[in-house]
């Protein structure tokens, strides 16, 4: 009944096929998650839209110079951190990363698939998204390598942050908390509300929030054409490392 | 050297959960049943060989490799299918389709099997563009059996490969499992389905509360003189005393389940005769009526606890 030829001819793929794959497989799933585009792009560009068009009081002229800086740094937030968390939390919850771990598949290859679709999905936002911008009159300054700096920098940041939840709290939990820490973070990242807007302690504070500080040191090269301040450099980094430390010790491979 | 080698495994969770010592080994060209009730340790043996856990103590070898020590060198010749489970957790993206799901795991082998060929054997052709989280359970059964054997591995680790498939596809599936056998592959197969375990396994080794208490081939099993006995199927409730009496010296008869009877403790030309003729004359058709050792099932009831919950 079957043609099937099932003699053993074990052995694993070349790495670089099996990472092909993987980082095919992770950009199908960030790319065809309506829920997560509604993050990636939808509400990064309403963002634009509404606060360029509409007369909303507080945002510093040109609006436009004043908000992609912040935009920017939200579409990274939403793609390296809440996409990746939440889909990564359920991979785990539907033995997803269990199963792959019976597999050749290594576990740094896996990761390094998810940091490949990351980057390109975020490659493909900040072109939209500085498309959109030009169409609003956008002006911006600096160094471009400046600018890559922080993006990747607050990628790796967020990215260890991300999967520090996904991989120590259930699946739910992740959803709510993911979804929950973007809210905040857009509401106090500097990203529509200049930090100048809170009293110089809160302002303070809230620089030293990883979406606070890629915010300010965006705006400080695209606005101004200065480099990155130290503070924020340090702050980011900070985040990382020890997102990283706490993902690599508490990140549990299945539910 | 059997493909795969367990001695005294230990991994407790809880004083009650577990296992606490389990030993067999799965020889090549050959199927290996692990059959036990829920709970037993059936999926926590075989997540140790498949490296998805560590023994406390004790030792498993698959083809000769520590599954956590020499994993990498050992996952290219393993194909493993996790058990359905409670919690839906059987490993595949539930987004993805059910060709993406195999290109990727073919990406990740060496010689993998051609994706059509597996959708043809295990009845997904139709299903191919179809996302996981609508299949039927049998189709995601299937799928994630073709995706355990997409590498040609050596050794497969199947836990419950048949759980919630209707007839025809359990039929396909015990005959891919007989194909991977006559190809050379060990596998291991838990089960709790005592049919499946005694027409498909070669050796069976029955854990209960995370032991081995018996293991050997189906007949082997089934076969031991001392509970060879004659069997019978009839109405339930049927007078036995009266049949003790009849049955030759030494003899008797036990209703061992309603409808059930079992005349021993030996069977000779004499206790079938009396037996049958007893039948006749309470006007009762002895249906199903053997003289071979127990059944499988039997064997089973007999050495595993009751539950205790």
């Amino acid at each position: 009944m079957t043609t099937l030829d099932v003699t053993p001819g074990p052995g694993a793929a070349p790495r670089y096929r099996a990472l092909g794959a993987q980082t095919r497989m992770e950009l199908r799933l960030a790319l065809r998650n309506g829920e997560q585009l509604l993050l990636t792009l939808v509400i990064p560009i309403a963002l634009l839209l509404l606060f360029v068009k509409a007369p909303i009081a507080g945002v510093p002229k040109p609006r436009i110079d004043f908000l992609m800086p912040g935009v920017l740094a939200l579409a990274v937030m939403s793609t390296a951190f809440t996409g990746q968390a939440i889909g990564t939390g359920f991979e785990r919850r539907y033995g997803v990363l269990r199963r792959l771990a019976t597999t050749p598949l290594s576990r740094p290859a896996l990761l390094s698939a998810k940091t490949i679709a990351v980057i390109l999905v975020e490659i493909l936002q900040v072109a939209i998204l500085c498309a959109v911008g030009a169409a609003l009159g956008w002006n911006p300054h600096g160094d471009p390598a400046m600018v890559v700096g922080v993006l990747l920098l607050g990628t790796a940041c967020f990215s260890a942050l991300g999967l520090l939840m996904a991989g120590s709290l259930r699946a739910e939990a992740t959803l709510a908390g993911a979804n929950l820490l973007y809210l905040v973070q857009l509401a106090i990242g500097g990203v529509a509300v200049p930090l100048t807007e809170f009293s110089d302690g809160v302002r303070h504070l809230l620089e030293l929030l990883p979406l606070g500080a890629m915010t300010d040191g965006l705006r400080a090269v695209l606005n101004h054409g200065d480099n990155v301040p130290a503070h924020d450099w340090v702050t980011l980094a900070v985040w990382t490392g020890a997102g990283m430390l706490a993902a690599s010790h508490w990140f549990r491979w299945d539910d | 050297m059997a493909a795969v080698e367990v001695s005294s495994l230990v991994r407790r969770y809880s004083p009650d959960a577990g296992i606490s010592d389990v030993s067999f080994e799965a020889p090549d060209s050959a199927v290996t049943a692990l059959l036990g009730r829920n709970g037993a340790g059936k999926t926590t043996t075989v997540e140790i060989c498949c490296g998805l856990r560590r023994a406390d103590s004790g030792e498993a070898r698959v083809l000769g490799l520590d599954p956590t020590r020499d994993g990498r060198k050992l996952r290219g010749r393993l194909g493993v299918m996790p058990q359905a489970g409670g919690s839906g957790a059987s490993g595949v993206y539930p987004s993805v389709r059910v060709e993406e799901a195999l290109q990727l795991y073919a990406a990740l082998y060496r010689q993998p099997l051609a994706i059509d060929d597996l959708l043809d054997t295990l009845d997904l052709q139709r299903v191919r563009r179809t996302t996981w989280r609508r299949l039927s359970g049998g189709e995601q059964q299937r799928l994630s059996l073709a995706l355990a054997l997409i590498g040609r591995p050596a050794v497969a680790f199947l836990d419950e490969p048949s759980a919630g498939l209707d007839v025809h596809a359990r039929q396909t599936t015990w005959e891919l499992v007989r194909e991977l056998r006559s190809a050379g592959v060990a596998i291991l197969l838990t089960t709790h389905d005592l049919a499946e375990a005694s027409v498909l396994a070669d050796h069976v080794v029955i854990i209960d509360s995370g032991r081995v208490v018996a293991a050997g081939s189906p007949a082997d099993l089934t076969r031991d003189a001392s509970t060879r006995g004659l069997r019978f199927e009839a109405p339930p409730g049927l007078p036995l005393a009266g049949l003790d009496t009849a049955l030759p010296e030494g003899a008797n008869a036990q209703e061992v389940r309603p409808g059930h009877y079992v005349v021993g403790p030996r069977v000779d030309p004499d206790v079938v005769a009396s037996v049958t003729a007893w039948c006749a004359q309470q006007g009762v058709m002895a249906d199903n009526l053997t003289t071979s050792g127990r059944s499988l099932e039997e064997v089973f009831l007999s050495l595993t606890a009751p539950d205790s919950a």
